[in-house]
């Protein structure tokens, strides 16, 4: 059996049983491979049987085939809600995906408190805001508040930590100074409205004001939120970020290692 | 009654919300506000607007005024005095008195002073024309009621079904108005764009860009009114509009709400101190006149206690809801408006986790029906707990519509599945209405049916967040409300008397100030009995 042909979880070994191919994947809906998947939208016409083979033609145009339009609906005047469902053709090789990660080994609340005492011999300065027009504060605050979230204190915990949270609509230019003012060690960004792609502006913004300023290399950049991801971050060129989910310790973990890091190549 | 709650423990939260209020009252009572000042001209007529080149805005008449007035530090005698002088000199009315102000760059100030006995009696007039417009208005909508035999809020059988449009363009946002309307929707809310709450004036004409929302403007008020009003016509229906009088310009929204037939209005005392960190002062000032202009015209206000519990736990923090509901209805009482009218604010938010948790729901959501009989409570569907799972999501909400009919609840913000993603596509709310016109249909009678268990989880759950909520109010008593708010007795959220946006917009009244706009509304005078 080749590295990339595994049995599906608890399958038993039997003939009638096939294969996972690792460089062939597509969806499991009632059996292996069949590539089974629901779609739903609407369409701005009258629901009719003309309006029923617009949806199942998209469906195909979509790469799927074997497609049904399982529920044609009409919301109101002018609009048509269909739900449907089609196997795809299309397969991905898992073996070749590559995802950009975070660089971090994620540690305890006390293995970081170690390790800036023992290594850094001082308190890492981290400052947070979201920024711009946004008034979210839940994400930032579950990341410094002392409670922390699901469990996993906040920065403001840390004996080792100074975390200061500016809170929300909080200007990139008043961030930055503020930054300096404080001598931060690390950045860290919330955008939660993602309207227009308008979180990815605001970090853009940040980061060339950063830039213009000669304050790129001073700090360690991170955002996060829920539409944010550490690709996108790079993308937007800030060091790191995070999406749902977030623990206050894997920023904090994040942010050591990076110091580390950064404090090695520079000695 | 349904729980068997302590009654002397309700009646004692409210003499103390009383109390609180009377404080807040005393001590903002010499005090107005350029948003207020605004809000009079508006009332008078002024709404057109000036274009700026340099940004492709419309800068509004009122504020040009106002701006001058502040500029020229006359504002504290109040608009209403000087404008009805100029009213007196050029024998023109407010509204062509500004055309002209605007035109020629002439400041109010500039004006010879006519006689004072006859300003009095000039700004009497005016504000008696401003009000009876506004009691048109009301009649207006008086008519439709009759002709589509609307029984909200007293003899619903459901209720009532709000959804939100909000994609930025006004014109689209009427498709999906209408959509919806045919769903079964019985309110649209009109969502504002991502910030508006923080500009000092109101945007001008018909709009077409926002994000995450659009754009309070008179105009699109209008355009959105006229649109509900044909649909209502096609289906047999009044359709309610809904839109945000908060933020800087809070009580100009009440006014432009009150001339163009918006019938509800998201009106909390709080919510833009804690949630968009304007100053408290301003605030205050500001609800209390957007309120005293809802009694007039009828708007039914929704408070934002909800949102409280996105960000303080709301397991832990139910009593911080009723206390603030206490509040809430003080301050509106004091702006002359009757319970009716009141749609107090509530939401479903506790971890859907936690066991037993829908009983705890069901606990709140009764205890609040049953502490304010009258009042048509604004029930928030789940949000901070939704997901990116749209399936999941879609079955909370449809135990939260279960609730709600449950208890009777009076205007229901239908919750749709895609809340933890953007804001709701056509088909969303269609599939979200759909659930809600299957649960409310099925469930219509249930209310009559049930009765609770004396002891139980639910009554004693109920009875320990009153108890709560007593607790808190005495503390909020003592401290005062200023400092309570700074000590985070809301929503773990701390402002400061002084900090907060909007706070140089806070003036003293002087000795001179006339304005017989304010003077009726605060006695009452054109509240309908
Ligand atoms: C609570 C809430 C509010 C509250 C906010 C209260 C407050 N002080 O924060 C209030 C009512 C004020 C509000 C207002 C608005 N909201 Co809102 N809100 C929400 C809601 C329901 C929950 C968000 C939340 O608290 N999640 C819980 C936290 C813990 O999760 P999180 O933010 O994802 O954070 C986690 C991670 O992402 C990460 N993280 C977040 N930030 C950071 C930062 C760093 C550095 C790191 C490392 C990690 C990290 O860690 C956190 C913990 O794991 C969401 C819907 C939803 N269910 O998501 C809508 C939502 C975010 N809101 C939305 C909108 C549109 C608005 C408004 C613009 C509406 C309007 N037009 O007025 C206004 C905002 C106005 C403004 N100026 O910003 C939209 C956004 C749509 C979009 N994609 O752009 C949503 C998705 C709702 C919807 N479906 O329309 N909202």
């Amino acid at each position: 059996m080749s590295e990339n042909e595994i049995y599906p979880y608890g399958a038993p070994e039997h003939p009638s049983v096939s294969k996972i191919d690792l460089t062939k994947l597509k969806p499991y809906g009632d059996a292996l491979n069949d590539g089974r998947t629901q779609v739903s939208f609407t369409l701005p016409i009258n629901p009719s049987p003309e309006a029923e083979e617009v949806a199942r033609k998209l469906m195909e145009k979509m790469g799927f085939i074997d497609t049904k339009v399982v529920c044609m609906e009409k919301p109101s005047e002018g609009f048509s809600y269909f739900v449907c469902y089609g196997a795809t053709e299309y397969t991905i090789d898992f073996t070749k995906i590559h995802v950009v990660k975070v660089e971090a080994e994620f540690k305890t609340f006390s293995e970081i408190n170690d390790l800036i005492k023992s290594k850094i011999k001082r308190k890492l300065v981290i400052l947070g805001a979201t920024t711009g027009f946004d008034a979210h504060t839940v994400g930032i605050d579950a990341i410094f508040n002392m409670k922390g979230y699901n469990g996993d204190y906040g920065l403001e915990r840390y004996p080792w930590i100074e975390a200061i949270n500016l809170g929300a609509q909080v200007l990139n230019e008043d961030l930055l100074d503020k930054a300096r003012e404080l001598k931060a060690d690390a950045i860290l960004v919330s955008q939660i409205v993602t309207e227009k792609d308008c979180h990815i502006k605001n970090l853009k913004s940040l980061m060339q004001l950063a830039e213009e300023k000669g304050v790129l290399q001073n700090f360690i950049f991170i955002c996060g939120g829920p539409r944010l991801n550490h690709p996108i971050a790079l993308e937007c060129g800030l060091d790191a970020g995070f999406g749902p989910g977030t623990l206050p310790s894997h920023v904090a973990s994040y942010v050591v290692d990076e110091f580390m890091r950064r404090k090695k190549v520079r000695e | 009654m349904k729980l068997n709650l302590n009654k002397k423990q309700i009646s004692e939260c409210r003499s103390i919300a009383k109390k609180i209020g009377l404080q807040v009252q005393k001590a903002l009572s010499q005090n107005t506000s350029v948003a207020s000042e605004r809000t009079f001209l508006r009332l008078l007529g002024v709404d057109q607007a000036k274009h700026i080149s340099e940004n492709n805005q419309f800068y509004p008449y009122a504020n040009i005024i106002i701006d001058d007035l502040v500029k020229n530090d006359t504002i504290s005698d109040g608009v209403l005095f000087w404008m009805a002088n100029a009213c007196l000199h050029f024998k023109k009315d407010p509204k062509e008195v500004s055309e002209y102000l605007v035109k020629e760059n002439i400041s109010l100030t500039e004006i010879k002073l006519e006689k004072r006995s006859l300003i009095e009696k000039k700004s009497k007039d005016l504000a008696k024309a401003a009000l009876e417009k506004i009691c048109k208005t009301r009649s207006q909508r008086d008519v439709f009621i009759k002709k589509y035999k609307d029984t909200f809020p007293k003899s619903s059988t459901h209720p009532l079904k709000y959804v939100i449009v909000a994609s930025g363009n006004i014109f689209e946002d009427i498709v999906q108005a209408r959509s919806a309307a045919q769903a079964g929707a019985e309110v649209i809310a009109v969502i504002r764009s991502t910030a508006q709450s923080l500009l000092d004036f109101v945007p001008h004409g018909a709009t077409t860009e926002g994000f995450g929302g659009t754009y309070a403007t008179q105009e699109n008020f209008k355009i959105m009114r006229r649109a509900l009003d044909e649909e209502g016509e096609k289906i047999g229906r009044y359709i309610r509009l809904t839109n945000y009088s908060s933020g800087l310009c809070m009580s100009e929204i009440a006014a432009i709400a009150a001339i163009e037939r918006l019938d509800f209005l998201l009106c909390d005392s709080l919510y833009g101190i804690l949630f968009r960190d304007i100053n408290m002062q301003r605030t205050l000032i500001d609800q209390h006149l957007s309120r005293m202009i809802c009694a007039v015209s009828e708007i039914y206000i929704n408070t934002g206690e909800d949102n409280y519990l996105t960000t303080a736990d709301a397991i832990e923090n139910g009593h911080q809801v009723l206390a603030s509901q206490f509040i809430n209805e003080r301050f509106a009482l004091s702006a002359n408006m009757k319970p009716q009218f009141m749609g107090l604010g509530h939401a479903m938010e506790m971890n859907p986790w936690h066991k037993d948790v829908i009983l705890l729901e069901i606990a709140r959501a009764q205890m609040t029906r049953d502490i304010f009989p009258e009042a048509p409570l604004k029930y928030m569907p789940p949000t901070k707990h939704m997901q990116g799972d749209v399936f999941f999501s879609h079955t909370y909400d449809a135990i939260f519509n279960f609730v709600s009919s449950l208890t009777k609840q009076g205007i229901h913000l239908v919750g749709m599945p895609t809340e933890a993603i953007h804001t709701p596509f056509l088909g969303d709310r269609y599939m979200a209405l759909k659930s809600c016109n299957y649960i409310f249909g099925g469930s219509e009678s249930l209310y009559n049916e049930i009765q609770y268990k004396k002891g139980g989880k639910i009554e004693k759950w109920s009875q320990k967040v009153l108890t709560d909520s007593l607790k808190l109010l005495k503390s909020i008593e003592k401290k005062g409300l200023f400092k309570s708010i700074e000590e985070k007795c809301f929503a773990e959220v701390s402002r400061s008397l002084t900090s907060g946006k909007g706070y140089n917009g806070v003036i003293q009244k002087s000795s001179d100030y006339i304005n017989p706009l304010y003077d009726y509304l605060k006695e009452g005078k054109y509240v309908r009995k």
